[in-house]
């Protein structure tokens, strides 16, 4: 039983002033794979339980949003939709937008939440941040579904660009947890970065291809535009989702990067702080 | 002798003074940026030194120490001695400043009961949660789960959200789960000074077997009486060092005495210990008379002092509060007795805090002699008489009767007429 596993593999833990920056133990993340997935499951109970309406809200929040963005961008201020019916256009665009939203504010909160469990018991703090972005995305299954129905209703037949998806969703992934590494962090340290955030997350959106297609950018500034990774995500749904237009193959190369290059930074900005995050929570 | 499984040497932690009082924000930073425009790098990391000299105080100097395989090490000194920091440490929940530990095995953290428990979850789900939290794998709590719910005695709740548990099944139920870790190292802060009499003795049972099996412990306590049940080898912590080591019975009458004759060098006296009257600190009748007796060493005379206590509870409000004004006490050793009628507060774990004031009291300009946070707490352990239900049963242990009686179908009016 556990005796016998103890007895055959005998860690040793060195435990020293600082531990190099670059030295990720990945390893050790991985080892504590259940504790992520007790966090997220975690998340998502407390989350369902505590509002009234549960997981309805993960339907009704993006449906709403869609239907005043398609009233007021859409049918009032006439932006153009790539031929898409409005709907569509924006709740495409919605989808991955919003589980980037809730998945970054939770991801900056994260770490100064958790500060009773953070001064009491060792793991990875990385699983913080990373649980409050694997756990948003149940909420982004449950309104995906709600899109199949949309595309139904409109009789949209998916092409085979549908299954390159899950690449622009691990993208989108991806840019929340590397932002978030960051801001999480940085909020432990100074304690009003959570203010910024929904400002940073407003501009973010005017940013981003949520509610006018990236064509409406000049040419020659798109791969500028690409270095925000959730313009070559949202183009990416509405082109996998729809079929339509053109594959953002060079909005992603830049996204891609950037994304690369957040995350990095992220991580070993966190695994900076995080020698010192039990002293100042 | 067995092997080595926690080597530490010449560990050192130092912490800023204030440090937690208040926290850093950007606000901050942008302010003193505009001043100083050059400075902004330096003062944004978290450990430069800022353009102000920073006052430091070292919890933890210079400690080396070697455990062995199966031993149990009780851990003792003062509050602020520095025993907790170096759990802390070894916990890796914080860096040492300086110098190193290493740690050949797997290591369970118990700073605190209930680590990670949500109001929301169920019983069980917390069971889960808490469990994985202090370390355990899923299959560890699938197997223990049983065994877990029945240490606890809460087998009937167990899937009622933990909001709508009593304190004292709380209590048990963290306890339940923090027995059955079984890691290599076990560190212990504390933890067991709550809690009711006979759950702490299952527990402390429970752990000697764990020790028995070839476990390690490291245990911070401050009940001497548990220590020497329980640890053959002490540490004694002083100022962040280690001042005795050896056989639990020679360390802790050296701590016992030390602690009657020699007070903090810095203070005018310092309060060293308190017990309620039957002895203890569990109290365990709301409505009977008791007295607090809270000894305190003066070095110099107090007079015309004041002499405050109160209870606090978990979420520091206050409870109860008493203030004794125009004290004079000589120099030495003396004992305050603070006598209660009764005390109908709810079962429960309370802090004591007391305070005393020379020359004066806390209004008029008096001088602090000691602060103390009592240890360990005020554990109330009787029936609960109020709500069954924690949320509606409030902060008083009062006992009610309803009593239900026909009444005239009509009522009578003041005026007679209907």
């Amino acid at each position: 039983m556990s005796d016998l596993e103890h007895s055959v593999a005998q860690p040793l833990i060195r435990i020293s002033p600082s531990q190099g920056w670059l030295q990720l133990d990945l390893r050790e993340l991985w080892q504590h794979r259940e504790l992520l997935y007790f966090f997220v499951w975690r998340d998502i109970k407390v989350r369902y339980k505590q509002t009234a309406i549960g997981a309805a809200w993960a339907v009704l929040q993006p449906f709403l949003t869609m239907v005043v963005f398609s009233l007021f961008f859409g049918v009032l201020a006439r932006i153009p939709s790539q031929g898409l019916p409005y709907p569509i256009f924006y709740y495409s665009a919605l989808m991955p937008w919003m589980y980037f939203a809730s998945s970054l504010q939770n991801a900056t909160n994260t770490v100064v939440e958790q500060q009773r469990v953070i001064t009491k018991v060792y793991f990875p703090r990385l699983i913080l941040p990373l649980a409050a972005v694997v756990s948003g995305l149940l909420d982004f299954a449950i309104g995906f579904v709600v899109f199949l129905g949309m595309m139904i209703y409109y009789r949209i037949v998916p092409t085979w660009a549908i299954l390159l998806l899950p690449v622009f969703l691990l993208v989108a992934v991806l840019t929340a947890l590397g932002v978030g590494m960051w801001l999480s962090a940085l909020n432990a340290i100074y304690r009003d970065v959570r203010y910024v955030v929904p400002f940073l997350v407003q501009f973010w959106m005017f940013a981003s291809p949520v509610a006018y297609p990236s064509s409406l950018v000049p040419e020659h500034w798109r791969w500028l535009y690409g270095l925000n990774p959730m313009a070559g995500v949202i183009e990416g749904f509405r082109w996998a989702l729809t079929g339509q237009g053109q594959p953002p193959k060079l909005l992603l190369i830049a996204s891609a990067g950037a994304v690369l290059l957040m995350t990095v930074g992220g991580m070993v900005y966190f695994h900076r702080v995080e020698a010192t995050i039990a002293d100042v929570v | 002798m067995s092997r080595v499984v926690i080597h530490a040497e010449g560990l050192g932690k130092r912490y800023r003074i204030g440090q937690g009082g208040r926290y850093l924000t950007l606000r901050d930073i942008l302010a003193s940026s505009l001043r100083a425009p050059w400075g902004l790098y330096r003062s944004s990391t978290p450990n430069s030194p800022d353009h102000q000299p920073r006052q430091h105080i070292w919890a933890l100097k210079d400690v080396s120490f070697c455990i062995h395989e199966g031993e149990v090490v009780g851990i003792i000194g003062r509050n602020g001695a520095g025993k907790t920091t170096l759990l802390k440490i070894l916990a890796r929940v914080t860096r040492p400043t300086e110098g190193y530990a290493e740690v050949w095995g797997r290591v369970g953290t118990l700073l605190e009961v209930g680590t990670g428990f949500h109001p929301e979850l169920t019983g069980r789900e917390n069971t889960y949660l808490s469990g994985a939290i202090l370390g355990m794998s899923k299959k560890e709590i699938d197997r223990k789960f049983e065994e877990i719910v029945a240490f606890a005695e809460v087998q009937d709740f167990i899937d009622t959200p933990l909001k709508y548990y009593s304190t004292g099944m709380q209590m048990r139920l963290a306890f339940a789960i923090a027995a059955h870790l079984e890691p290599d190292i076990l560190l212990v802060d504390e933890v067991l000074a709550v809690g009711d009499f006979e759950f702490q003795r299952k527990c402390l049972s429970r752990m000697g077997d764990v020790a028995k099996g070839g476990r390690t412990i490291l245990f911070v306590s401050h009940q001497m009486n548990q220590i020497r049940r329980l640890c053959k080898r002490v540490f004694w912590i002083d100022h962040g060092q280690i001042r005795a080591e050896g056989p639990a019975g020679e360390v802790i009458s050296a701590y016992e005495a030390s602690q009657l004759d020699l007070a903090d060098e810095n203070k005018s006296g310092c309060f060293l210990d308190w017990e309620i009257s039957e002895g203890g600190n569990t109290i365990r009748d709301n409505f009977q008379d008791f007295s607090f007796g809270f000894s305190v060493r003066l070095r110099e005379q107090v007079y015309q002092g004041h002499f405050g206590v109160c209870i606090v509870n978990e979420s520091d409000a206050i409870i109860v509060g008493w203030g004794f004004d125009n004290l004079d006490i000589p120099a030495g050793v003396h004992k305050l007795t603070v006598k209660v009628p009764l005390l109908p507060i709810r079962p429960g774990v309370y802090t004591i805090v007391c305070t005393l004031f020379n020359r004066g009291n806390n209004l008029i300009g008096g001088q602090v002699v000691d602060r103390w946070y009592a240890v360990p707490s005020l554990v109330v352990d009787t029936t609960p008489l109020a709500h069954p239900q924690d949320r509606w049963a409030g902060l008083l242990n009062i006992p009610a009767d309803l009593e239900v009686s026909p009444a005239p179908a009509v009522r009578p009016t003041l005026s007679g007429k209907l």
